[in-house]
Parts: structure tokens; sequence; C-alpha cells
């Protein structure tokens, strides 16, 4: 019999390998599979993983790709360290982009510099609004926000698909489902002439770093460590647990709906029933491939976003199923896991009534 | 400054060089077709028959034709870099076959003015960038007449995706054939707000034979509408291609997307240089509309879809032929005359007699 036991005090450098270690696995694993498909196992590593960033442009893509997950994700990371579960950040950029994106089309003939700064605050607060409904509904109802959030994204989505069919439906677009262009003031500037690296990204660092000095300085975000590890403890010493609810939820959502305006503002540059491939679910692996500590999810960031990018060259040049990027995430999630389980835990073999332990 | 001044112009001296020897590459040697598509190409309907129009490039063509495509892309801000991964990987002929694709291709069209673009159901042209549709209507006609003769609960069930031009279009023609033989039929409409999801589809179509509706007819891309009315013993169409395996008691006939010879006549023309960016809309006469084999219904019914299929085949007949009506009963199109492209391509209107709401 085979059973685990929780190791009494386990390597902190192990913490920190364990993505590592699971990215290793991956590749091996993925080589082998890339082998049973009847392709060369390097040369399909090569076009998956250094293809797709082997010249500038490519890189910027992947800066590009990787900037709403990171920004998400910092946010996710923060509700998840203290045991707020914010599955809900799909919809929350969407509000975010509804938000800002509608008022780039409520002035759509703007020049003013001010649009885009006030396109900014309302996205954020257009997510962070959408936060607060499960915000609510946990502190008053003690209603599960892993439900509410959740839910809230299906209302989101078909909130924009609304407002795209109808009322901010673009009048000069044959009535296909997609609001006007958003004017040149409320679009992101590219900030690398030739790639479409826009501004977002500038923000997204800067996200990480706001997000490492909140987490490691400020009395809250010690507040928000000692809430998650230790709750018990956190109410005794009267670290009021509603609170961090929903600053925790105010603030991812937040975050969530300055990426969804980010996606509007910047490569789509229009409002449209689809704006995300599901980067707000996507978010949710990132922080924790990035150990919910912001330097880990800019890392934890790219390294999803170079699935994306050589899912895509591996089916242009290799021919393989779009399904092998969903492939490469899930196996490096399961890695990921495995080798936490065993970093926490020691595997054991043998009962347990033979080393006379009841529990 | 100098020197980055001397930089860029070597940079651009190279790049001008290497774009003529690529050019020059590519008149002595042959067409690497590239495709974008929204759907996985086992979706047995829009992106499947995409795909087959993308293997019979292989075969007419031969040794002179690769292609490659990128499947289930979706229709936003990641559309743009694969188009334009395949404009950098030597592709010089781009099918991109959703309207979403529209604005990024356009925009990827731009900086590769030597790469040819075919963009589907869309309605932006550039001198490098042409565009292409099938004029569905035309089938949805057909099985309209054929609803309005099987149906026994005079009650149609119809699964929309989006209420765009194109379904909306598909819609009425589907009802004036019906009325054409048949005035008392009533059409149940459920918006699934996808074009490809079995789940939400299925679930449609569940509704809508719940509310008595005996026919199935629907304008999303997985066979589950149809399959879910094989279940429940009721009639359908297929979409896209023919689905008469999904329900072999159920299909009466299915509306056939084929681009084949669309797409082997674009791939040629470009290996002989006579590419040029034009608009196409290509009804049952030149057989990008092609309707499945009539099953499941009388003799009688078979000969009368036929007729009306060749009937619009030879341009004897237009579906859109006034007097039309909108729900608010003003006229449309006269009496003898028929509605021209333009309306058909922006139609928001249901016609009247369609007891349901437009979503605005």
């Amino acid at each position: 019999m085979v059973r685990l036991e929780p190791r009494r005090q386990h390597s902190q450098s192990m913490v920190y390998l364990s993505p590592v270690l699971a990215i290793l696995m991956t590749l091996v694993v993925g080589g082998i599979i890339f082998a049973f498909m009847g392709k060369n196992p390097l040369d399909a590593l090569y076009t998956f993983f250094i293809l797709p960033i082997n010249n500038s442009y490519g890189l910027s893509e992947l800066f590009v790709k990787a900037t709403p997950l990171v920004i998400i994700a910092v946010g996710l990371a923060m509700g998840f360290r203290a045991n707020v579960w914010n599955i809900g950040a799909e919809g929350q950029l969407t509000m975010g982009a509804i938000f800002g994106g509608g008022l780039a089309l409520y002035f759509y003939d703007s020049e003013s510099v001010f649009l885009l700064p006030a396109m900014f605050v309302l996205g954020a607060l257009g997510g962070a609004f959408w936060g607060a409904i499960p915000a609510l509904l946990r502190t008053r109802f003690n209603a599960n926000e892993i439900l509410t959030s959740l839910m809230l994204t299906y209302v989101a989505t078909l909130f924009l698909s609304f407002l795209v069919h109808g009322p901010w439906r673009n009048p000069e677009g044959f009535n296909f489902p997609e609001s006007r262009p958003f004017p040149d003031a409320g679009l992101l500037p590219v900030i690398y002439d030739g790639t479409r690296v826009h501004l977002g990204t500038a923000v997204a660092v800067l996200v990480v770093i706001a997000g490492w000095l909140l987490l490691s300085k400020s009395v809250i975000g010690f507040q928000l460590r000692v809430v998650g590890k230790a709750p018990q403890a956190a109410r005794h010493v009267g670290f009021r647990q509603k609170r961090m609810i929903w600053f925790t939820l105010l603030l991812s959502g937040g975050l969530a709906g300055l990426a969804g305006l980010f996606e509007v503002a910047g490569p789509i540059g229009q409002l449209q029933p689809s704006i995300s491939p599901g980067y707000g679910f996507t978010a949710i692996i990132v922080a924790f491939l990035g150990r919910l500590h912001p330097v880990g999810i800019l890392f934890g960031g790219l390294i999803m976003a170079l699935t994306y990018l050589g899912g895509e060259l591996a089916q242009i040049t290799l021919g393989l199923p779009n399904a092998v990027t969903g492939l490469f995430q899930g196996i490096l999630l399961f890695f990921l896991l495995a080798c936490d389980v065993l970093t926490k835990y020691r595997v054991r073999f043998g009962s347990i009534a033979a080393k006379g332990r009841t529990a | 400054m100098n020197a980055s001044f001397v930089k860029r112009t070597l940079a651009a001296v190279a790049a001008v060089g290497a774009l003529a020897t690529g050019m020059g590459a590519a008149q002595a040697e042959d067409v690497k077709v590239g495709f974008v598509y929204v759907g996985p190409i086992g979706d047995h309907g829009w992106s499947y028959r995409h795909d087959i129009g993308r293997q019979a490039i292989e075969a007419e063509l031969g040794d002179s034709a690769t292609t490659s495509f990128v499947e289930s892309v979706p229709e936003g801000a990641d559309a743009e870099r694969v188009i334009r991964q395949l404009a950098q990987t030597g592709h010089n002929l781009i099918f991109t076959t959703s309207y979403g694709y529209m604005n990024p291709t356009v925009k990827v069209a731009k900086q590769f003015p030597n790469v040819k673009f075919e963009h589907a159901t869309g309605h932006k042209r550039e001198d490098n960038v042409s565009t292409y549709a099938a004029r569905f209507y035309e089938g949805r006609y057909v099985a309209g007449v054929i609803a309005g003769k099987m149906t026994k609960s005079n009650v149609v069930g119809y699964v929309g995706s989006f209420p765009i031009p194109e379904v909306v279009r598909g819609i009425n023609s589907f009802m004036m054939g019906a009325w054409s033989v048949n005035p008392d039929v009533e059409v149940k409409i459920v918006w699934a707000n996808t074009w490809y999801d079995p789940g939400k589809e299925g679930d449609a179509a569940k509704a809508l034979i719940d509310q008595g509706a005996d026919i199935m007819v629907q304008h999303t891309d997985s066979p589950a509408p149809l399959q879910v009315a094989e279940n429940r013993g009721v009639l359908g169409f297929g979409q896209a291609s023919d689905m008469i395996k999904f329900a072999p008691k159920a299909q009466l006939t299915a509306i056939i997307d084929n681009w084949d010879s669309y797409y082997v006549a674009r791939a040629k023309a470009v290996v002989d240089g006579t590419w040029e960016s034009q608009d196409t809309w290509g009804g049952i006469n030149t057989g990008m509309v092609e309707m499945a084999p009539y099953t499941n219904m009388p003799d009688d019914v078979k000969a009368l879809a036929a007729e009306t299929a060749a009937k619009i085949s030879s341009g004897e007949f237009h579906p859109f032929t006034g007097p039309i009506y909108d729900q608010a009963g003003e006229l449309r199109v006269a009496e003898g005359e028929v509605a021209d492209d333009g309306m058909l391509l922006g139609m928001n209107w249901y016609v009247q007699g369609i007891d349901a709401e437009l979503p605005k």
C-alpha cells in the first residue's frame, strides 16, 4: 500500500526548484510524445519552444501574449495566498473591457490625451466592480466566491455579446456584431516600432514590481500571508478576514479589468463578442506556476505564452494538431502539482498500522 | 543618430534584396497555401469543409502546391499573429476563413504586399486581399420548401449562431421557401451565440423539439442538433457538409459548402501569375452551394426540391423575389423585383410572418 506522509520540514529550495523540474520533465515527456507521433523529438521541441522566439518579432509577440496573463495572475495570487479563490477573472476582464472600451466608444471622435488614462481608470473600476459582487456575497451571505465569481463570468460575456449585437454595434459595420474601432486617442501606443508591444506590457512589469513590494514590504501583504497560512492565528491577533476578502477581490478584479482593457485598446482595437481566449482561466495556472510570487508569475506568464505561440508554429510547420498546446499545458500543470506533493509529502510504502500510527 | 541611420538603410537594402530573391524564386516556383480555421477541422461542418478544399488543392496541383493550416484560432488578438506567421514562413496565398479575421487579414496584408490573401465572408478588399462567400440562402430556400412539405406539427425549430445578416438572410429565405408550399408553418428560433459548441447546440435543439418542432434547422457548425433530431425521431437538415452518417433516419438533405473548385482555381491563379483581387459570391450554379442527396422524404417532395434547386441555379427564380414585407409591414422588395446584393448583405430584418423578435 502506498500512502503520503506529510514532511515535518520541507526543503525551501524545492519550492522554487519544483517549477524548473516540472518544466524539464514536461520537455522529456513532450519529446517522447512527439517521437510517438513520428516526429523528430528534438526538431519538434525546437519548433515548439525556440522557433517562436528566435527573432525579435517573435519575442515581442511573446510579451504581448504574456501581458494579460501576468497582470491577472499577480492579482489572483494575492487572493490565493489569503485563501480567497477568485475563479472569475475572465468575467472581470470582460467588464474592464466593457467599462473602459465603452468610454472610447462614447468619445469615438475624441482626440483628447485624457481619454486613454480615463479608460485605464474605468477599466480597473469595471473589473473591481465585478469582483465586488462575489466579495459582497461572501462577506454578507457567506456564498462561496468560487461559484459566484465563476458564474458572473458568463453574465459578463453575455453582457458584452448583448452590447456589441445591439446598442454598441458599429453603425457602419454591416450589422456585424462588433463596435466601432476605437479612436487613435483611445488606443495604447506601441512602445517598440514594428511590433505589437504596447504600453500595457510596460504596465505589466510595473504591476509585478508593485505586487512584490505589496507582498513583502507592506502590512497588508503580511496580513495576506498570515491569513492564508494560519487563519485561526490571524483571527486571534485581530486581522479582519472580511477586509482581506474585499481587498483581494477588488484588487484581483481591478487588475483583470485593466488586462481586459489593454486587450481591447491594444491588439484588438474595438469591442467584439470574444475578446479573450480564456486568459482569466489560464492566469490561474500562471499564478501557481509562479509560486504565487509576482516575480515567479512573470516567468510563469512567459512560459505559458510560449506554449501558445509554439502550438501555432507546430501546426504551421509540423502539421501537428492544435490539441498539442493544451496537452503541453496539461502536462506542465500535472508535473508541477506532482512536484509540489512530493515536496510537502513523503511517499511511504506499507500500511499505516504497521507503523503503529492511527492518525 | 547617424550610425543608426546607416544601420537602418543597410537593413532596408538587405530586406529589399531578400524580397527580390524571394520573388524570383516564387515565379519559377510554386504556391504555398496557408489556411486559418476558426474551429477544429473535426467539426464536421464549416472548418471541416474548408479543410476538404485545402486537400483538393494538394490533390489537383500535386507537387506545385504545399499547404498548411492552423485550426481553432480565436477571432481576437491571436488571429493577427497567426496570419503574420503564415506570411513570414513563406506562404504566398493565405485563406482566412472566418468573418472575425477581416481586420487582422487586411492589417497583415498591408505589410506583405507580395502575399495574396483571401478572406471568407468579409467585405474589405485590398490589392492583395480578395473576398469570397457562398449564397447559402439559395440552399436554405430549397430546405424550406422541403420542410413546408414534411412538417406535421407546422413548427420548425431553428438553431441560430449569431443574429448577423448571413444568418438572418438564411432564416428569411428558409421561411419564404416553406410558406411557398405551406402558409401555416411557424418558426421558433434559439440563438446559441456560438458557431461551434456541440453541447449548447444540442441543448438548443432539445428545447425546440420540446416546444413542438418536428423539423430541425441549424446555422451552427456541429452535427449535434441533427443528432438530437435523429434521437428524438424528428427530421432535420445537415449544415455545411453531408451529415447523413450522423442522422441516417433524420437528414432530409444538407446544404454543403463546396470550396474545392474555388480554392483550386485561386491556387492555380497564383501559380500562373494571374491572381487578382476580386469579390466572389457563388451560388448553386457555381457549385459552391451543393445539396446533399434528398433522403427520408416521398418522391414528389424529392422532385419538387430538385426542381426548386434547378430553377434557382438557372436564374429562373430568385429566393428574394418581391413583394417582400418586413415585420413592421414596410415593403422592402417591390412586386416583380428581386433583392439586390447590397440589401442581402446587410439584411437585419425579418420578413413579415416570422413571429420572433430579432435580437438587437
